[in-house]
């Protein structure tokens, strides 16, 4: 298996597509995904969803690992505030994004691959808006190389412990 | 048959069945169906890998269920639709087969997928991405127990409207306890406005009415007007809730009804401007809301109460009362609390504001109307006995009725509030029946859809109403011909004859469409569901689960959802109680096991979680120095677990190496 870091210094891509990881809570924003979805709203294909139950529960070591692994960019989707499906996990996130935006800002990951946004489960059309926003601009940027290899070697995956 | 549920089943390795559905052409039209389940079956761990026309089919399901016999499968992953629309479906295929529910992991290939992006290579890329992820993070996936809770057999209803009403009566009569609680002083909302309901022209109170008093002295329904819900805790099966109920000022089961207090009220002539005939006519500060009120009770207004405003009043109504002693001027709002298992939101509609559409000229003109004014004008116990009769005191010998104010329309609201073509119908049939008025309706679209809809159509159109097609351009009292003189002139491009007409009629009825109630937001805050972005409550799925949402145990019915009409109305209120017998019926109901837990050995007992839940499901250990989590409390979300420093917060189904397992997957090329 090739990290996508090292895939893209090997052979770079003559047209540079992002990969976006996002964490969508299964309230609102995996709702609003779902809408875009029965509306056939046609949206750039670069996401890939992660559904937790709440936006709190991101933790920010997904985030880094995320970024670690070669996504170019992290999209946090949740309910408005005021609105979380569990009264105030939308809060914690903003808490702890504010903060991780620091450290990745520190670690030289640009502010536009790290983003936040409240979407509910009826706002198909923002969803849209800021996939595509997010894409344009991380794609402007051109992808994500961390400075040194930050996979953890300790970790390998379940496939090679399972062939081993 | 061996025992597949235990993950050590094959020498303790994950043997993964993954399903690729072409749900139809939905998939298959953007997805490269064959050659996803082909990359699927490459990757490690998989033991086979299919895609089928449609997996959640019963002949999908057995093949799922014949393969993990066949294959010893421990692991499944389907690719097809949103896991909210089948995860359950796909969970007891496996439950069936003898496999721990949980143990599935669904992919979003449609609704994240083919639906949203047209390039084939790229959905197929995106399609390969989320497969990979959910193969890995299966791999992870542990045996979970869903958590049985009891389901309490009491029913809350929010809203006394026609909705209300059915639903409270249907859950009544099957023997349940029924808890309906109505913000204003009787029940019976816009339904007890109208005169008659089409197409049929019943008289609207002729078949309410009754509907209102077996709320009333339903022995198993527990009716509390002027009341509010203020707070909701708890769970599906299990809610507490506190309802505010303000004062009447009177004591209910001391008034009869009788009235005397208002004959007897120091205000000789009625001066308030009378809430039920929206300020068609006028009533005393104590009043009963309409003759068919439910209570019936009176109720007193503390805003033009003499004894309120000034506490020197003769008090002439408690003579009145006499040994009744009914009248209790120092009622105070007090909270009651209730515990329920369900709850049905029925809390109706406002129609839209007719001055927002200042062109129109209602409030400016007199004798522009409101179609909800109109109502109460032609109905018999209205103010105006049910003549026709305006503001100014003349009869109307023309009318027009506009169509569509406040629906679609860019500009307010863009909805089509369903209801509006067929109540212009009938209000012309009826002014044109009490007046013989030449009545002109101006109508965008005719839409009467609906069993008898288009034939009461065809019956106005030999009456001799007369249509003009086009949306009106203004209504104005400027006179370009004498025999506009004194009249109001609609200004309409009459599309199907190709020109602009200027009519003038003597009284214009707007019919206003429908909108959310003006605290939607609020009230869904309160019982944590959602609203599209209309304001309307959000059901669970529109065409599956109509009157469901996102919070099990909550159930919507009538306009609250959206437009509708009363028979629509009526339809769901009684889905809703069906929803709700179901529930109590079963007895109980299991929770999702998505709980988080504690690793004792771990925790350093810093005590970061403990403020963190909003539910208080964790506390402190003292002798054990560890934090330790109330599993009944904890409703999953996970908060408290991506905030411990420690890694000793985990959550059921969202464990960190799940996640990460994923994250990996979506990113690692194979």
């Amino acid at each position: 298996m090739l990290n996508r870091n090292l895939q893209a210094l090997e052979n770079p891509p003559t047209e540079f597509e992002p990969l976006i990881v996002a964490f969508f809570c299964n309230w609102c924003t995996y709702l609003a995904a779902d809408l875009a979805g029965t509306s056939r709203m046609k949206y750039a294909p670069n996401v890939r969803v992660v559904r937790l139950m709440c936006s709190g529960r991101v933790d920010p070591q997904f985030v880094l690992h995320a970024f670690a692994n070669g996504a170019d960019g992290v999209l946090i989707g949740g309910c408005h505030p005021g609105d979380c499906h569990y009264q105030e996990g939308n809060y914690k996130t903003l808490r702890r994004f504010h903060l991780l935006k620091r450290v990745l800002k520190q670690m030289g990951v640009e502010e536009e691959r790290f983003r936040l946004e409240w979407i509910s489960a009826a706002e198909a059309d923002r969803l849209r808006t800021a996939v595509n926003d997010m894409v344009a601009k991380v794609r402007a940027l051109g992808p994500w190389r961390a400075p040194v290899s930050p996979i953890p070697e300790q970790r390998k995956p379940v496939a090679e412990e399972v062939a081993a | 048959m061996p025992e597949m549920g235990d993950i050590g089943s094959r020498n303790g390795r994950p043997r993964i069945g993954v399903y690729v559905c072409h749900c139809g052409t939905n998939i298959a039209g953007t997805v490269d169906v064959r050659s996803l389940a082909a990359y699927a079956g490459g990757l490690p761990s998989v033991a086979v890998a299919r895609d089928y026309k449609y997996v959640c089919s019963d002949p999908g399901q057995d093949l799922i269920r014949q393969d993990i016999r066949d294959h010893h499968l421990n692991r499944v992953v389907v690719a097809s639709c949103s896991p909210l629309l089948h995860e359950p479906t796909f969970r007891r295929t496996l439950e069936r087969a003898g496999l721990n529910p949980f143990l599935l992991q669904m992919v979003n290939i449609r609704e994240h997928v083919s639906w949203v992006h047209t390039d084939k290579q790229q959905a197929t890329r995106k399609a390969k991405d989320l497969v990979r992820a959910a193969v890995r993070r299966v791999s992870l996936h542990k045996l979970l127990e869903k958590k049985k809770v009891p389901v309490n057999p009491n029913v809350l209803v929010v809203g006394g409207g026609i909705a209300g009403i059915h639903a409270a009566l249907t859950l009544a009569n099957s023997g349940k306890h029924v808890y309906l609680v109505e913000r204003e002083a009787t029940i019976g909302g816009h339904m007890a406005k109208f005169d008659k309901t089409f197409p049929t022209l019943d008289c609207a109170a002729c078949i309410l009415t009754p509907k209102m008093t077996a709320v009333g002295s339903h022995p198993l329904i527990t009716l509390w007007t002027l009341s509010e819900v203020a707070r909701v805790e708890g769970y599906v099966g299990n809610y507490k809730v506190t309802i505010r109920r303000k004062p009447r000022y009177i004591i209910e089961d001391l008034c009869v009804g009788c009235q005397e207090c208002v004959e007897a009220c120091v205000y000789k002539e009625a001066k308030t401007p009378d809430e039920f005939n929206l300020g068609l006519s006028k009533r005393k500060p104590i009043y009963l809301p309409f003759p068919q009120a439910v209570p019936q009770k009176v109720v007193i207004d503390p805003q033009t109460c003499i004894q309120f405003k000034s506490g020197k009043c003769k008090k002439t109504c408690v003579e009145a009362c006499g040994d009744r002693q009914a009248i209790d001027f120092n009622q105070k709002e007090s909270m009651e609390e209730v515990e329920v298992g369900s709850i049905i939101l029925a809390t109706g509609f406002k129609t839209f504001d007719a001055a927002r559409n200042a062109y129109y000229g209602y409030g400016r003109f007199s004798k522009v109307y409101t179609s909800l004014e109109v109502e109460r004008l032609i109905n018999a116990a209205g103010p105006t006995g049910g003549e026709v009769i305006l503001r100014d005191g003349t009869r109307p010998k023309t009318v027009g009725i506009i169509h569509c104010v406040g629906s679609r329309d860019h500009n307010t609201n863009r909805w089509c509030s369903k209801v509006c073509c067929m109540y212009s119908l009938k209000l012309a049939h009826l002014i044109k029946e009490r007046t013989g008025a030449e009545v002109y309706n101006f109508y965008i679209d005719m839409r009467t859809p609906g069993k008898g809809y288009e034939e009461f159509y065809d019956r106005l159109l030999d009456e001799g109403v007369h249509f003009v097609r086009g949306r009106v351009a203004e209504v104005s009292d400027w006179a370009a011909h004498p025999s506009e003189e004194g009249k109001l002139v609609i200004r309409a491009e009459d599309t199907l004859a190709g020109f602009v007409r200027r009519i003038p009629v003597d009284m214009v009825v707007l019919s206003v469409g429908l909108e959310p109630q003006a605290d939607a937001n609020e009230v869904r805050r309160l019982f944590n569901i959602s609203c599209s972005s209309e304001g309307w409550f959000l059901e669970r799925h529109p065409k599956l689960a109509p009157v469901s949402t996102f919070t099990d145990g909550v159930f919507i019915a009538g306009a609250c959802q959206g437009p509708k009409d009363i028979p629509d109305a009526v339809a769901q209120a009684g889905a809703a109680a069906a929803e709700a017998m179901a529930l109590i019926d079963l007895g109980s109901v299991e929770l999702e096991p998505y709980t988080a837990f504690i690793l004792e050995e771990d925790c350093s007992g810093c005590k970061t979680c403990l403020p963190l839940c909003p539910y208080h499901a964790i506390g402190f250990d003292e002798t054990k120095k560890n934090a330790a989590i109330n599993e009944v409390l904890c409703k999953g979300c996970g908060t408290c677990v991506a905030a411990c420093p420690s890694g000793s917060i985990r959550q059921n189904f969202f464990e960190d190496e799940e996640v990460f397992e994923e994250i990996e997957g979506l990113l690692t090329y194979a």
